[in-house]
């Protein structure tokens, strides 16, 4: 276990050192000169060469590639160009912000997702079953943009019962303030992906209950209850879990548009803010940051994964 | 291409695949259609006319410049067609070819291919889209592309385990004996019998592309203004919400009517060429 842990801590550190390679590549080598960019299209030509000189735009690539990594190692993500402050600390609170959005979500989404999946398969074909089936195919088909533009609509609009958008600090307005901006964020977050994983759930859970082994319980005259949550749903949960770890791909990605619709401020604001003002150090350090973070959510998920899953014992191919 | 698996006698097609296709096939054709039938100019301003609600005059209404809805609703159809359909048409282009190659070449081919591939699934998709958007100008070819390459993992994935699993056959062992080239090999034997996974896969992966591309556009990171991408249509409604509604409420509504439709089409298609699968989910 400790080697198969140590292997997957390895290949984190190996992607996110690949992103690094990636994302300054892009920004690099793309046509078009970084100051330009920076600068915009009014820029003169003096300008455009004073901050190539300031930003050391004219060495080779490789020196200016070590110069920004060896100071993301140091911890130092540089300046944002647009805010003139350092860009770690704009990131890391921007994230922590990001992950109280992105914690109660999938926790959210793990319990509704697995309660109502289990809660099909036992009920399998009836008028419950059959409306909790459609709702699925349905709500994974929508975009989490309209969703948030309905949440908006419904509860912010015409009901007026929460804030359409902002954030409040905890210390500032309460905890009640604090966490009726995160209601609409979360929900629109969770809808689609509970669909998700209460249809892969439900699937695995049926698969399980028509296995032998739940046969043979039955036929030992175990109580259903004892068949269901003893020997159904242990092997059940394990594709859930990769389905979650899946999820959290698709979770950066709605956070993304939730933030932006809700006026939220973390990562994803961060980013977007960051690339529509150009904002390079800014733009570079958050998709490195989120990067790394999705890293290790799967991290996580393939060590739950292994934890419970007895018959994984990780040799060489993993 | 999947006339081989389709026409097989005595199977019926499941509702999930005609309901779906047939609206599908719909807003295609109204997509095509469009110019010709669409009752007003698509960028048309007629400021007299803002933000009037739907009537028999303006079936969707009319947006903040009085420009048409519905009009501008049809004349965007093209652009998720496009997104969804291309973005995974490219993801096939490239990767069948690459997982295919990554099979046939065991050795250091295969570590190359596999090792990019793992690579690029460790990142989040949206990421990936960003990533590619934020650098360039933004633009329908663009958005297609990155959303293109945000797939192309998954499909040199899944052509490289089932080329795998065909090239220990004995059909192969016989072409080799012919002294067959691998590319002769890979296109007349290997092909023909790894296009079902292959194409359950692709239209499963359809929906994911249009929601990516659509989300996308909706960031601004797609087709420009005045373009009227539906997801981008939706974001510059945003300040109408509540005195208009639906100026966003209208093209989301097709939208989801698109997606839902796409998704139906791909688990039916599933259902066909895997009965294995029926009735499950998908991951």
């Amino acid at each position: 276990m400790a080697g198969f842990v140590g292997r997957r801590l390895l290949s984190v550190v190996a992607i996110v050192w690949a992103m690094t390679v990636l994302v300054f590549g892009i920004v690099h080598l793309l046509p078009g000169s970084v100051a330009h960019m920076i600068l915009g299209e009014f820029a003169t030509a003096d300008a455009i060469a004073t901050l190539e000189r300031r930003l050391g735009l004219n060495d080779p690539l490789w020196l200016q590639y070590w110069r920004w990594f060896s100071a993301l190692l140091r911890g130092d993500f540089g300046l944002s160009l647009t805010m003139d402050r350092p860009a770690g600390p704009l990131i890391l609170e921007a994230l922590g912000r990001s992950a109280i959005l992105a914690g109660i979500s999938i926790v959210l989404v793990a319990l509704l997702g697995m309660a109502l999946g289990i809660h099909s398969a036992v009920k399998r074909g009836s008028v419950e079953d059959q409306v909790l089936t459609i709702a699925q195919y349905v709500f994974i088909a929508i975009p989490e943009f309209f969703w948030c533009i309905l949440a908006i609509l419904l509860f912010a609009s015409w009901l007026g019962w929460l804030p359409a958008t902002g954030y409040t600090p905890m210390g500032e307005g309460g905890v009640l303030r604090w966490a009726s901006h995160l209601v609409l964020p979360v929900a629109t977050l969770a809808l689609g992906l509970t669909a998700h994983v209460s249809r892969m759930v439900r699937s695995s859970m049926l698969e399980a209950l028509d296995s032998h082994y739940v046969l043979a319980a039955r036929a030992k005259g175990m109580p259903e209850r004892v068949v269901l949550w003893r020997h159904a749903l242990p092997n059940a949960l394990l594709p859930a879990i990769t389905v979650l770890a899946i999820d959290v791909g698709l979770l950066i990605g709605g956070i993304v548009v939730a933030e932006t619709v809700f006026s939220y401020p973390g990562l994803g604001r961060l980013l977007i803010y960051a690339i529509e003002n150009q904002d390079l150090p800014l733009m570079m350090g958050g998709m490195i940051v989120v990067t790394a973070a999705y890293a290790l959510a799967n991290l996580v998920a393939d060590l739950l994964y292994a934890l419970l899953n007895p018959r994984i014992r990780y040799g060489g191919a993993a | 291409m999947s006339g081989v698996a389709l026409a097989r006698p005595g199977r019926r097609w499941p509702a999930s695949l005609v309901v779906g296709g047939a609206v599908v096939g719909v807003i295609a054709l109204l997509a095509i259609l469009g110019p010709w039938i669409a009752p007003y100019p698509p960028e048309e301003f007629a400021v007299l006319d803002r933000l009037r609600p739907p009537s028999a005059a303006h079936w969707f209404g009319t947006d903040e410049f009085g420009r048409d809805v519905f009009s501008r609703v049809l004349a965007g159809a093209h652009y998720s067609l496009l997104m969804g359909f291309g973005a995974t048409g490219l993801s096939l282009l490239v990767g069948v070819p690459l997982g295919m190659l990554a099979a046939f070449h065991r050795g250091w081919v295969e570590e190359a291919v596999m090792r990019g591939v793992d690579l690029l699934i460790s990142i989040p998709p949206v990421l990936l889209g960003l990533l590619i958007l934020a650098t360039t100008d933004p633009g329908l070819g663009k958005t297609v592309a990155a959303v293109g390459l945000v797939y192309v993992p998954i499909m040199t994935r899944l052509s490289r385990a089932v080329a795998l699993g065909l090239l220990a056959e004995d059909f192969v062992d016989a072409a080799r004996a012919r002294a067959d080239g691998m590319v002769r090999i890979l296109w007349s034997e290997i092909l023909p019998n790894a296009w079902s996974p292959i194409i359950v896969e692709t239209a499963l992966r359809i929906t994911f592309a249009i929601l990516l591309g659509s989300a996308l556009s909706f960031l601004g990171l797609g087709p420009q203004p005045p373009a009227s991408e539906w997801g981008l249509m939706i974001a510059e409604s945003r300040p109408f919400i509540e005195e208009a509604p639906w100026i966003g409420l209208m093209p989301g509504l097709c939208l989801c009517a698109l997606l839902v439709a796409v998704n139906m089409v791909g688990e039916g298609l599933r259902d066909l060429l895997d009965p294995r699968m029926r009735g499950r989910g998908h991951g």
